[in-house]
């Protein structure tokens, strides 16, 4: 473990998942299924101390997240500790809770960016994915408010197959507000996602056009000189080799989950390991020496078709969780890579999408209610 | 070379001991300078022209010769990345 602990790189980014409480409904949130049986959550003291001591082993970009965050009512003291500690600090949020006076108290106490999720461009889909009828024009109001304050400002769209239609809509909305980047991230399949997916995952027609309005509007930006960015996820079930998932598994990311579980991503909790806890364990120990935190560093535990791959040290073997979900073994390749023996499971699901016919109304949407259910069940 | 730049809004610029460099930090993203880029950014404070801030690296980096060159190219990289705005 020592040997492998050198190699290790300082975890560079901070996501500190402070509540797993939100207003909202999304089907495709990442927050774990059972997230309603877990309401413990670390105190104002305990998060200071957790960013203290991340900061002092090198995390630089720090993101407040959730849930949403905005319902910690410690959150301006959280923001001015973090920025006093030398933190670049990003607040991602739906925007529901927010108010002009709460961005400028934020500006004071040190905040460098806001992002705001959207789940659409017009209001009735808006609302509609959100399970929120006041979700829109709240999030408008909050975007103006953002760069009224100065602020620069990200607009985030989780993209699937009810609103992939509506790139050009989305990006001339975006270019409205005066978004300084834009992340049209397609969905991807975990937590109340994979649940969904059915009635999430696009075609690959709905893709390929998505695909090309978005870098015709690119160019159409590059041609005014306009400095708005626009990152497009695209969806690995479509790829036929895996990502580089999280760039390695314990290689820049650690997340810190409401009750004060550390994660290498903001995934990780569905898999089967015995993740530590900052409450319990420093954070040095937790990154370096923690048996979750080693699980699937290096590539000893890779069996094949990874192990053999000329290709392990760029991909990592994808993603662990996806491996999970899909196989049932988060060891084994994740299942996008062709040349993994459950690559049927990701051309299933691609067919199924071709011939999908689920509404809205059809997904499971993130509510307390469901996640009793499912969670019992 | 009259122009003077300084870093956009949403930018910052800073030393990180653990990486033993400075690093340039903006919303969700982190750009590891180089030593010579390091150097450049560190000058740009929205009050010096190009002109000024080539005088100040030229002193502080005798054997490094002459830095117009350098130091111009960099800066329209910077700019040309949105990391920098003429003021």
């Amino acid at each position: 473990m020592n040997e492998l602990a050198d190699k290790v790189g300082p975890p560079l980014w901070l996501l500190a998942e402070l509540t797993y409480r939100c207003p909202l409904q999304c089907p495709y949130c990442s927050n774990p299924i059972d997230y309603a049986s877990q309401k413990s959550e670390l105190n104002t003291e305990q998060w200071l101390d957790v960013l203290r001591q991340g900061r002092a082993m090198g995390a630089a970009q720090l993101g407040f997240s959730g849930g949403e965050p905005l319902v910690r009512q410690d959150l301006p003291e959280l923001i001015a500790g973090a920025r006093e500690l030398g933190y670049y600090t990003n607040l991602i949020t739906s925007g529901l809770g927010l108010t002009a006076d709460k961005v400028d108290t934020f500006a004071q106490a040190g905040l460098d960016h806001i992002q705001v999720s959207f789940q659409a461009s017009d209001p009735e889909l808006n609302n509609a994915v959100a399970g929120s009828r006041k979700a829109f024009d709240q999030k408008l109001a909050m975007a103006r408010a953002v760069k009224a304050a100065g602020y620069p400002m990200v607009l985030n769209f989780v993209i699937h197959r009810h609103n992939i239609h509506q790139m050009n809509d989305i990006l001339a909305l975006c270019e409205n507000l005066d978004a300084d980047y834009v992340e049209l991230a397609t969905c991807q399949y975990y937590g109340w996602a994979f649940k969904n997916r059915e009635g999430l995952m696009p075609s690959k027609s709905q893709l390929v056009k998505a695909e090309q309005e978005v870098n015709q509007y690119r160019a159409d930006l590059m041609d005014r000189d306009q400095p708005m960015k626009v990152i497009f996820v695209t969806p690995d079930y479509y790829e036929e080799r895996p990502k580089g998932c999280m760039n390695g598994w314990g290689s820049l990311f650690l997340t810190v989950a409401p009750d004060g579980t550390a994660l290498p991503c903001h995934s990780a909790r569905l898999l089967p390991i015995d993740f530590p806890n900052v409450q319990r364990q420093p954070l040095n120990d937790i990154w370096y020496h923690s048996p979750g935190f080693n699980h699937y560093r290096g590539d000893s535990w890779m069996p094949e078709p990874c192990r053999s791959c000329d290709e392990k040290g760029k991909d990592f073997g994808g993603c662990r969780c996806q491996a999970y979900l899909l196989t049932g073994n988060a060891d084994n390749a994740d299942p996008v890579c062709s040349k993994s023996p459950h690559h049927d499971r990701i051309l299933a699901a691609r067919t199924a999408a071709d011939h999908a016919t689920a509404g809205l109304e059809d997904l499971t949407y993130r509510n307390a209610h469901n996640s009793r259910l499912l969670y019992r069940g | 070379m009259e122009q003077i730049p300084r870093l956009r809004r949403g930018f910052r610029f800073q030393w990180e001991p653990v990486q033993n460099s400075h690093v340039l930090l903006y919303p969700e993203g982190m750009v590891k300078l180089n030593d010579s880029a390091g150097a450049i950014l560190a000058e740009v404070d929205g009050a010096r022209s190009v002109q000024l801030i080539i005088a100040s690296l030229e002193q502080k980096y005798p054997e490094a010769g002459p830095l117009a060159a350098d130091v111009e190219a960099f800066l329209a990289e910077a700019i040309r990345q949105h990391w920098i705005e003429w003021l």
